[in-house]
């Protein structure tokens, strides 16, 4: 788009604004705009052709942020926004900023919608677990029992698994990341990047307001080795304080093993997110942290698969029709094929 | 045997049968036939809300009316002076609307046991065998046994498939009394039929035996003939209400060189419209079947934010769930054109029903102080320049626009001169690309004299800039929560609107004098039996005369001046009084109402008695 030849390469500074950030001190929202605005320069796009699209809530408050182009929409339609955003502008990079409620409660359907159709777009989910623009109250991924301020005696939905939801939808890259980790987010996000379709970023982010420590297992150094799992392709599942565990598959069931006594990585389960049999096993490891004998929690690209874009399809449609019937003629069309004239 | 033709000028024909019987089809080709010989006409279908109700009962019953004439034809006609009944229930419906002496044409198979006991007629009794119909003039046409007969020798067809052709035989026989070609019938056929032989040659034959039915039987000794209309002169062809529309997006869209991308969720009445958008991707019209109503809008904000024209076609229950979307629009200030095919509510309501009731819900259904231009349709062709207008009115204002029809229109048919595309306003649209002198940073919510932003869309390097729901801060867009800045945004929205009404036409009179007793002021579909009605009462030396409101918000500013030149003002409506309510609130006058709400047009007679009673 730009005639600029010798234009100085972009850097994180570049993409932010002269709006004050008003997230609460400490919230995780920062930690993921720092990482956004740090891999944007390194993607190649140029400035003007990126647009973030976010919702309603304090994730959505991301656009005014970004300097790009940006849409700070209503309660769950960004996903829907950016479909026909995307259809009507395929070279654009368009980039979904939503959070759980957005994406998973009011915005559920537009977000599966969107999965299916595979727009080339990314889509950034930052799950907090709770509602906090309205202080509090729980979230379609909170756990059960939660006690909120619409809950006090504990909640008792059941909560979304959104990377199982967006597997379900048939999404073609499906992955999940942190704010407490910045290389591995910076990492995911440029691979989300990278992916051709739409791209599925969850993003457990802490809410240290209604929230805070809902991930801190996941997250803070004396857990997180037991109960994560990071994913990375052709590599055995390892985990563990000193990498001492593993994951093995037993029939259709992931099981724990200790490394050592026979056991090696060889045996272990390989990372493959080509799979879409084991992607989808790889998904339903979401078990209650609380509850004893659970797996961990796995975090990286669980799947990625090449599918044709809905907008990429659009356009070859009309190109073919053209191809083949000729541009439309107004006239031609105005006219019709049965005409009388009266003199 | 010889025949008599007999010049007519105005016949109204309604066909009828059952939902499966093809009467649509039928009307549409007797309607299209009408029309090439340049007779005026308008049509209106009322089928079901099912698509196949259980056969042979009274639901359903699908009609289609045809008001065609050598006279200029307003309406689709108050009573029919033909029914065409192809079984007892289509009958039962429809009697009531016939005029005293008409002719009915009934189909006898379409009247045995069993039919006449699902159209709820007592044992024992057949109204074509009882003399009730006496008062009428009754044709009896065994039209199953005759299809059947004339198809003896396809002997490929079953039973059932050579049944289906008996609306051919039903088309074929009033071509023969109306001194018609079976020409374009038999053209469409080709054309529909084009690679299944047999079934168009079976067709082809039912027509023609309908024909020659009434050409050989000594029975009938009368045809009709009903001359061309003096219409203006030109170039016509027929039009129904959503294709006008449909056209009307696509000539907006050549003309601004903006791309359409229709963002819509399939709802009766309004679906035909995203059917034929799909069509034209030869003018690079992109159509999205979203996943809901919502979706559907707001995928084409998405759309117009990114500079293509974006539309969203739907009915009542439709706009009630875009109305969020709708605000965000208003907030956006980007151009977006929302087309209401308005059907009986509330709720589910009337699905397949006419109605005008929605529009308080244009005008004011939105949360906070949302103003948006509303224009609304008045008959099958208008759709046309009103859906241009719609297009320009939302680029050149940088504005959601709402465009009012309903299910008569979108559904009803009329002669069309239809314009070329010189004849059309150009409409130009020029996005931000640059600064002007003295500008040193874009501000999105900088206005030019007409109070409009500038349109500065992704891409566009040096213009990045963040817009959203929550309020602006004036010029700049930055989210603001002052007081005094919000007043002053909201007073500015509307004043954008007010504003417009400096860039439409003045309103100007229908029919009638400047002043006088008692002007009819309508708007949309009500406009053919208006029309009918004040013509009639003119030609009486009543002091009448009629206006017929398409842009309803902002009003033309001279609409209070006509209003006050009367002493009295009726304004008739298919809903509980809404029109009048806006006008009383708006200039100050005790504005009568008439209103139907019957999910069917206001006719002409009643407009006449109604009227009679005030002049």
């Amino acid at each position: 788009m730009s005639d600029t030849v010798t234009a100085a390469p972009l850097t994180a500074k570049d993409f932010a604004t002269d709006q004050e950030v008003r997230w609460c001190p400490g919230c995780g929202d920062y930690s993921i705009l720092a990482q956004v605005q740090k891999v944007m320069p390194t993607l190649g796009i140029p400035k003007e052709n990126v647009v973030v699209v976010s919702g309603i809530g304090c994730s959505s408050r991301f656009p005014y942020y970004m300097n790009t182009f940006g849409m700070h929409s209503i309660h769950g339609r960004a996903t829907a926004i950016a479909s026909g955003l995307k259809a009507a502008r395929p070279e654009l990079s368009v980039w979904i900023v939503s959070g759980d409620g957005d994406s998973m409660s009011i915005g559920g359907n537009h977000t599966i919608h969107l999965l299916r159709r595979n727009f080339d777009v990314n889509m950034l989910v930052f799950n907090n677990q709770i509602y906090g623009l309205t202080k509090g109250q729980y979230s379609p991924t909170s756990e059960e029992h939660k006690i909120t301020k619409s809950t006090p005696f504990g909640s008792i939905d059941h909560p979304f698994n959104p990377l199982a939801l967006a597997m379900g939808a048939d999404a073609t890259f499906v992955a999940r990341s942190m704010d407490r980790d910045p290389k591995h987010l910076q990492q995911t996000l440029i691979r989300a990047n990278a992916h051709k379709g739409c791209s599925f970023v969850e993003i457990y982010q802490n809410c240290n307001i209604f929230n805070d420590g809902a991930f801190e297992i996941f997250t803070e150094k004396g857990t997180k080795m037991e109960e994560t799992l990071f994913l990375e392709n052709g590599k055995p599942l390892i985990f563990g304080a000193t990498q001492n565990k593993g994951i093995k598959l037993d029939g259709f069931n992931p099981v724990v093993v200790e490394l050592g006594n026979g056991v090696s990585a060889d045996d272990l389960w390989i990372h493959d997110d080509k799979d879409f049999y084991k992607a989808q096993i790889l998904v339903r490891m979401f078990d209650d942290p609380r509850k004893a004998n659970h797996l961990p929690r796995p975090f990286g690209v669980f799947y990625e698969t090449e599918r044709l874009c809905y907008e990429d399809v659009m356009a070859l449609q009309i190109e073919e029709v053209i191809t083949s019937k000729g541009k439309g003629n107004l006239d031609k069309l105005l006219r019709g094929k049965e005409v009388w004239e009266i003199m | 045997m010889s025949t008599t033709d007999q010049i007519l000028q105005d016949v109204v024909i309604k066909f009828a049968g059952d939902s499966g019987d093809g009467m649509q089809l039928t009307g549409q080709q007797f309607t299209n036939n009408t029309a090439l010989l340049g007779i005026d006409l308008a049509t209106f279908p009322d089928f079901p809300a099912e698509i196949r109700a259980p056969i042979g009962t009274l639901p359903g019953v699908s009609g289609f009316q045809l008001h065609f004439s050598s006279n200029k034809v307003y309406t689709p006609g108050d009573i029919a002076d033909v029914l065409v009944a192809m079984n007892a229930a289509a009958l039962k419906v429809n009697l009531k609307s016939i005029k005293p002496g008409g002719k009915i044409i009934a189909n006898i198979d379409g009247f045995d046991s069993k039919n006449l006991r699902l159209a709820n007629y007592p044992d024992g009794i057949n109204p074509l065998e009882d003399g009730s119909l006496d008062s009428y003039d009754l044709i009896k046409i065994d039209v199953t046994k005759l299809t059947r007969e004339s198809l003896k020798d396809f002997t490929d067809l079953g039973v059932k498939e050579r049944d289906r052709a008996k609306n051919m035989f039903v088309l074929g026989f009033i071509y023969w009394m109306y001194n018609r070609s079976l020409e374009n019938t038999i053209e469409f056929l080709k054309e529909k039929f084009g690679k299944k032989e047999t079934i168009l040659q079976s067709n082809i034959k039912v027509l023609q035996a309908g024909y020659n039915y009434g050409d050989t039987t000594e029975t009938f000794t009368t045809r009709y003939k009903v001359e061309k209309a003096k219409m203006p002169a030109g170039l016509y062809r027929s039009i129904m209400g959503n294709q006008a529309l449909t056209y009307g997006l696509i000539a907006a869209s050549e003309k601004s060189g903006l791309p359409i991308f229709l963002g819509s969720y399939p709802i009766t009445p309004a679906s035909d419209i995203l059917h034929e958008l799909s069509k034209y991707k030869s003018f690079g019209v992109k159509t999205f079947q979203a996943e809901d109503e919502i979706a559907a809008i707001t995928s084409a904000i998405g759309a117009s934010y990114g500079g293509l024209l974006g539309i969203t076609t739907t009915s009542g229950p439709g706009m009630a769930l875009k109305a969020e979307a709708m605000g965000l629009a208003v907030m956006l200030e980007i151009p977006l054109v929302i087309v209401n095919i308005q059907r009986g509510g509330p709720s589910t309501g009337l699905p397949t029903k006419t109605e005008q009731s929605d529009l308080m819900q244009a005008y004011y259904g939105r949360n906070g102080e949302c103003p948006m231009p509303v224009i609304a349709s008045s008959t099958p062709s208008d759709c046309f320049e009103v859906a241009y207008e719609a297009c320009r009115i939302a680029l050149q204002h940088m504005t959601p626009v709402i465009l009012l029809s309903d299910g008569y229109i979108a559904n009803g048919a009329e002669p069309w001169r239809f314009p070329t595309s010189n004849d059309l306003k150009p409409i130009n649209v020029k996005f931000k690309t640059s600064l002007d002198e003295g500008e040193e940073k874009f501000m999105p919510y900088k206005r030019d004299e007409k109070l409009v932003r500038p349109w500065a869309i992704p891409g566009t390097a040096g213009f990045e800039h963040r817009i959203g729901g929550l309020e602006k801060q004036d010029i700049t867009g930055n989210v603001s929560y002052d007081a005094d800045n919000h007043q002053h945004m909201v007073k500015t929205r509307q004043a954008k609107v007010d504003k417009i009404a400096d860039h439409i036409p003045l309103q100007k009179m229908d029919s009638g004098a400047d002043k006088g007793k008692v002007l009819v002021l309508g708007w949309g579909s009500t406009y053919g039996a208006i029309k009918s009605a004040v013509l009639e009462l003119q030609a009486q030396g009543k002091s009448v005369s009629h206006a017929h409101i398409r842009y309803i918000r902002p009003f033309p500013k001279n609409l209070g001046e006509i209003i006050s030149n009367f002493e009295t003002v009726l304004i008739p409506e298919i809903n509980n009084g809404q029109l009048v309510k806006i006008i009383r609130d708006e200039y100050m006058v005790d504005a009568k109402a008439y209103n139907k709400i019957m999910g069917v047009p206001i006719t002409k007679g009643e407009l006449v008695d109604v009227l009679k009673k005030m002049l």
